[in-house]
């Protein structure tokens, strides 16, 4: 075998080794450059993956050469590597900006545990979206999870701590929630080989250990990706994390989430019919509708921003979770472009908010009055990739509200198709009030010694707010992937 | 140059015209000559246009595929074409208006005027040449986004929130209702393209027709339809050339031209007719073009009363469109034009005299005439178009209007008519007399004053004298007219 | 339904709720640690038991062996334990600096303090 069959692997050895380099390394310097290495060689590597995906169809790793059902399998489908890729295109953007961030931000004997953390993070969602193996899920899930709680923790502000340690609870619950409801489809399976799950779930569909497995999973998982009411986590985790770690955590963590729950639910549990048996979308749908309005009217009154987003990203994990509870071709592929876009929006958003908090030392909304004149390509992003978040036309936003609505229509529900559009516009308050203040606002005495942020910072926040209208103004080959991914998912849907 | 690049010309040249105008913000006449010869080679390029489509071509440039299946596509046919000469034709004129207003005026953060004036002007044309319903939605909200900061332009609490009804009300019925308007005729019709003879039919219920067609009516905000008019008044706020070419002219004519396009491209005349869908937006465009004119007769402040009057005028438009006769959908089309022209000089003389004079009410304009000879005769000429009188477009227009109501029985629109155009002298008339013949009251504040700046004066004398050249010579914008209905 | 043979089901049920209880009533963050502890403890024994065939030995290769429990469960209750221990230990490292940077590990005392500070 050469080097290229062994590229799942090392998707997620590579990120791996790096850890203990980094804290052998300890130079901050030095920390940094590995980690940038490591993402963009992550990246180079989802991009490989996701060609030879397309090119030649979905392909296996055995890990250690053992086979499928004792081993451990890397499945790689057309899903898998649009995932991985968005996860390590974000790493990678992310990584260029961290330096100055970091700099700023952590004290120097801390920065290569940051590093070190940052990799690992990288190392479980990466392993999170290749695997094929419902445990090894439990197991990235894990890894991704504690680096994120000591991501968290490493922020300057106290509340910091107390928001890594609530994190912390809640994860560990939802983790092991997963992991009840994996033991539980194990017992009555015998297999943690997804696919092989999948198969031998229906016949046993019927018993109430199955649908205790398949309620231990949506919770944990439910817990995971911050979907209302289980998002008590996030918001302080959010605002409170350094800035890079938020702009990384808000365009990966929950997305990989949300895969995982399209895999187990839909992949594994799709064919045991009781996905329509059970009220089970119906509950979804209802958790992502008052996730999107809930969400989104308690962002318009924070005071402080990277709080008002973290909010506004519990209501755009409803827009997700809604796509996915129509169960139509049209919903699921707009939940899986909208976990691409709002990736892309809300790490471009929290980039510049980084950004601000450089020159400001806070993202307050009264201390960022009048800096639209101080910082305007770094408010000019925020102005973008708050459009954006709105689903105005040219930006990625519209492109998932438009097929959003499209599956509520095609499903015959037009009161969500109205909430799906009613609630975007609460997006509008908590999006100009930004813009309000930022430009037509009297200058805080902090914006008045603002300077321009450093172009370390400007050039990865506009590579995202970039992505933001270039994927907006010609979304078919998003869409074109996502509506593959999405029909692919639901051939396993029993009706 | 072939009519397809004119096009992308035509939507390109104001947006690149921001680049310099940006770059020249040190010195203001340059900067202002840019947007001038930016203004006038626009014109230049939609006129290049005239000839072809008024020929019969139907240029068409599909810009890029936005979602699989669906694209960001331009296609210029007779009623774009219309709109678009006539915003395009205002542009450099308010361009000189705005040099001597906003000078005069000492406006602060001029040059953020030009250059979303620019972009306003580029989403228009966008607009106006829309290929199809998603192009015409995108470049809609485009418009309303870039003339926020217009809106709000000076900055003050008062302006702000002005800004904030503005933006509400424009993109919450677009969002809301539009879209899923949209949303809903890609879903039943498959498609989303502008055909002659509309694409809804046989798609869609007699009873979804009207729920729909309600949909498009009240989701195109910028048509100012009651109950959804209150940004109109609010955006008053604005330098007066904002509420000149935008909030008279390319703005709230994008908004009827919308409502025009969904009942001829969309629906389709027949299928209007045939299903009763539109019979309702008579009553309700009949309602807003009364109470408009009832609420415009209270206001003392100019633009106020100006900006209800144009509420009002609006509504012809749609009552055109609801009528549902190819005569009085032409007259519609035709008043797009022949109310362009007449408010933009009324708008322009409005801010001639603040400028001049300081004065913003209607009680305080008594005399003024004798001071501003040039503004307040081109004010008049104004109303008269208002009212529907010769020698004025506004007479043009509304025969035609009127035309279609009496051929189709529609005695409550005949009424409306009526009645509106003795309410429109009611509220014009007496501050063109007071102007000339009152006496001027000196209430200590007075102080000596003559024309405006002299770009001003020329510019409202040049609209002045195209409401009266449109009376003469309607014929262009008949033809175009005809060609929408195929008459 | 025969409740000595499910003895070890009830007990992680039990031991479950006991943890979850303690994790969300005490305002003490250790014992918070402790329930979570707990909790996924009982995960633990869940897996064992499900692994365990009746009459079978341990899963070591042995002459005339020929029952054995699942040795799968364990292997991946392995890995659990260490995720656990994993965890306890960060809680328990952040809880020290909670004490350092806030003088209290109450979980309402946190609290009054952080809505000071919003």
């Amino acid at each position: 075998m050469t080097l290229h069959d062994h590229l799942p692997a090392l998707a997620v050895v590579v990120p791996l080794m790096a850890a203990p380099v980094i804290v052998a390394l300890r130079r901050p310097t030095a920390a940094w450059a590995v980690a940038v290495a490591v993402s963009w060689a992550c990246l180079a590597i989802s991009g490989q993956l996701l060609q030879s995906v397309l090119a030649n169809g979905p392909f296996s790793y055995l890990l250690g050469g053992w086979a499928a059902p004792w081993g451990i399998e890397y499945r790689v489908d057309p899903v898998d590597a649009f995932v991985l890729v968005i996860v390590s295109a974000i790493a990678a953007v992310v990584s260029l900006y961290a330096k100055t961030s970091v700099a700023k931000e952590i004290d120097p004997d801390r920065q290569y545990l940051f590093y070190a953390m940052y990799v690992l993070c990288l190392c479980g969602l990466l392993g999170m979206a290749i695997t094929g193996d419902a445990f090894n899920v439990f197991v990235f899930l894990e890894i991704s999870s504690l680096s994120t709680y000591v991501l968290v923790a490493l922020g300057r502000d106290r509340r910091a701590l107390t928001a890594a340690f609530r994190y912390l609870v809640l994860g560990t619950v939802g983790a092991t929630f997963y992991v009840i409801g994996i033991g539980l489809a194990y017992m009555m399976t015998g297999t943690l080989n997804m696919a092989d799950m999948a198969e031998r779930l229906p016949a046993v569909a019927h018993t109430s250990t199955v649908r205790a497995a398949l309620a231990f999973l949506v919770v944990g998982i439910g817990l995971k990706m911050a979907a209302f009411p289980l998002h008590l986590w996030l918001p302080n985790a959010y605002a409170h994390a350094p800035s890079v770690a938020t702009a990384f955590l808000a365009g990966t963590a929950t997305k990989v989430s949300v895969y995982v729950l399209l895999r187990i639910v839909l992949g594994v549990f799709g064919g045991t019919g009781l996905l329509t048996a059970l009220p089970l979308m119906e509950l979804l749908m209802a958790m992502a509708l008052a996730g999107m309005f809930v969400g989104s009217a308690v962002a318009i009154w924070q005071p402080d921003l990277k709080r008002a987003l973290a909010y506004s990203s519990v209501a755009q994990i409803g827009y997700i979770l809604l796509g996915i509870a129509f169960l139509s071709e049209t919903g699921l592929a707009a939940a899986i472009v909208h976990l691409f876009n709002h990736a892309i929006m809300k790490t471009a958003l929290f980039l510049a908010l980084g950004a601000i908090v450089f020159r400001l030392g806070s993202a307050r909304i009264e201390d960022i009055a009048g800096i639209g004149r101080r910082m305007p390509l770094t408010m000019a992003a925020v102005l973008v990739a708050g459009l954006s978040l709105i689903g105005v036309p040219l930006t990625v936003g519209f492109v998932s509200k438009w097929y959003l609505v499209e599956a509520a229509i095609g499903a015959g529900l037009w009161p969500v198709a109205v909430a799906i559009l009613l609630s975007s516009l609460l997006a509008v308050a908590y999006v100009w009030r930004i813009v309000e203040a930022a430009w037509f606002a009297k200058p805080s005495d902090k914006a008045l010694a603002a300077t321009e942020a450093p172009t370390a910072l400007i050039v990865p926040t506009w590579a995202m707010a970039g992505a933001a209208v270039w994927f907006g103004v010609d979304a078919t080959g998003t869409m074109g992937v996502a509506r593959a991914a999405a029909a692919a998912l639901l051939k396993g849907v029993a009706p | 140059m072939t009519p397809p690049v004119l096009m992308l010309l035509a939507l390109l040249l104001p947006l690149v015209a921001v680049g310099p105008i940006l770059m020249a913000r040190r010195n203001p006449n340059l900067r202002e000559a840019v947007s001038l010869a930016a203004a006038a080679v626009l014109f230049a390029v939609v006129l290049g246009l005239f000839g072809p489509v008024a020929a019969g071509e139907r240029p068409e440039l599909v810009l890029v595929e936005m979602l699989p299946g669906l694209s960001l596509a331009l296609k210029l046919e007779p009623l774009g074409m219309l709109f678009a000469l006539v915003a395009s034709a205002l542009w450099p004129v308010t361009t000189l208006y705005a040099v001597g207003y906003m000078r005069g005026h000492h406006e602060k953060n001029q040059t953020r005027f030009y250059a979303f004036f620019a972009v306003a002007i580029a989403a228009a044309m966008g607009i106006a040449m829309a290929g199809n319903m998603l192009t015409l939605f995108v470049f809609y909200e485009v418009l309303t986004i870039c003339t926020f900061p217009l809106v709000t332009h000076a900055g003050t609490a008062e302006a702000k929130k002005a800004g904030r009804v503005y933006l509400g009300i424009l993109i919450g019925t677009s969002v809301v209702f539009q879209l899923l308007a949209i949303v809903w005729t890609w879903a039943a019709a498959g498609t989303l393209d502008f055909v002659p003879g509309g694409i809804l039919a046989g798609k869609v219920s007699d009873g979804a027709v009207a729920v729909l067609f309600a949909l498009y009516v009240f989701g195109v905000g910028k048509a100012a339809v009651m109950p959804f008019h209150r940004w109109l008044p609010a955006a008053m706020v604005a330098p007066t050339p904002v509420s000149a070419l935008l909030h008279a002219v390319a703005v709230v004519k994008a908004g009827v031209f919308t409502v025009l396009k969904v009942t001829v491209y969309v629906f389709g005349l027949d299928l209007l007719a045939a299903t009763g869908g539109g019979t309702w937006l008579v009553w309700v465009a009949g309602f807003t073009i009364i109470a408009a004119s009832v609420v415009a007769l209270t206001k003392d402040n100019l633009k106020a009363r100006l900006a209800y009057s144009t509420i009002s005028q609006l509504s012809y438009v749609v009552l055109g469109a609801a009528l549902l006769a190819p005569v009085s959908v032409l007259g519609a089309a035709v008043h797009i034009a022949a109310h362009a022209v007449g408010k933009i000089t009324l708008f322009f003389a409005a801010g001639a005299v603040m400028v001049a004079s300081h004065k913003t009410e209607v009680s305080q304009l008594a005399g003024i005439g004798r001071r501003m000879p040039w503004t307040m005769g081109a004010f008049a000429v104004g109303a008269l178009s208002m009212i529907g009188l010769p020698p004025t477009a506004g007479f043009v227009s509304k025969w035609y209007v009127l035309s279609g109501a009496v051929e189709t029985g529609q005695m409550l629109a005949v009424a409306v008519v009526v009645a509106s155009t003795l309410l429109n002298a009611g509220y014009f008339l007496p501050i063109v007399y007071s102007a000339f013949f009152g006496r001027e009251v000196h209430d200590g504040h007075h102080h000596d004053h003559g024309e405006a700046p002299w770009p001003s004066v020329a510019a409202l004398t040049l609209t002045a004298a195209a409401t009266v050249a449109l009376f003469l010579m309607p014929d262009w914008a008949i033809g175009l007219a005809g060609d929408l209905v195929g008459r | 339904m025969e409740v000595p043979g499910l003895f070890n089901y009830w007990m992680a049920v039990v031991l479950m709720m006991a943890g979850l209880y303690a994790v969300i009533a005490r305002g003490n963050l250790v014992k918070k640690i402790v329930g979570l502890g707990v909790f996924q403890i009982s995960v633990f024994v869940l897996y064992i038991t499900m692994g365990k065939v009746k009459g079978g030995t341990a899963p070591i290769l042995g002459d005339g062996i020929t029952v054995y429990s699942n040795p799968l469960p364990h292997v991946l209750i392995l890995t659990a334990i260490v995720v656990g221990v994993a965890t306890t230990a960060l809680g328990l490292a952040l809880v020290v600096r909670i004490r350092e940077s806030f003088g209290t590990i109450e979980e309402d005392e946190l609290q009054a303090i952080e809505e000071g500070e919003a």
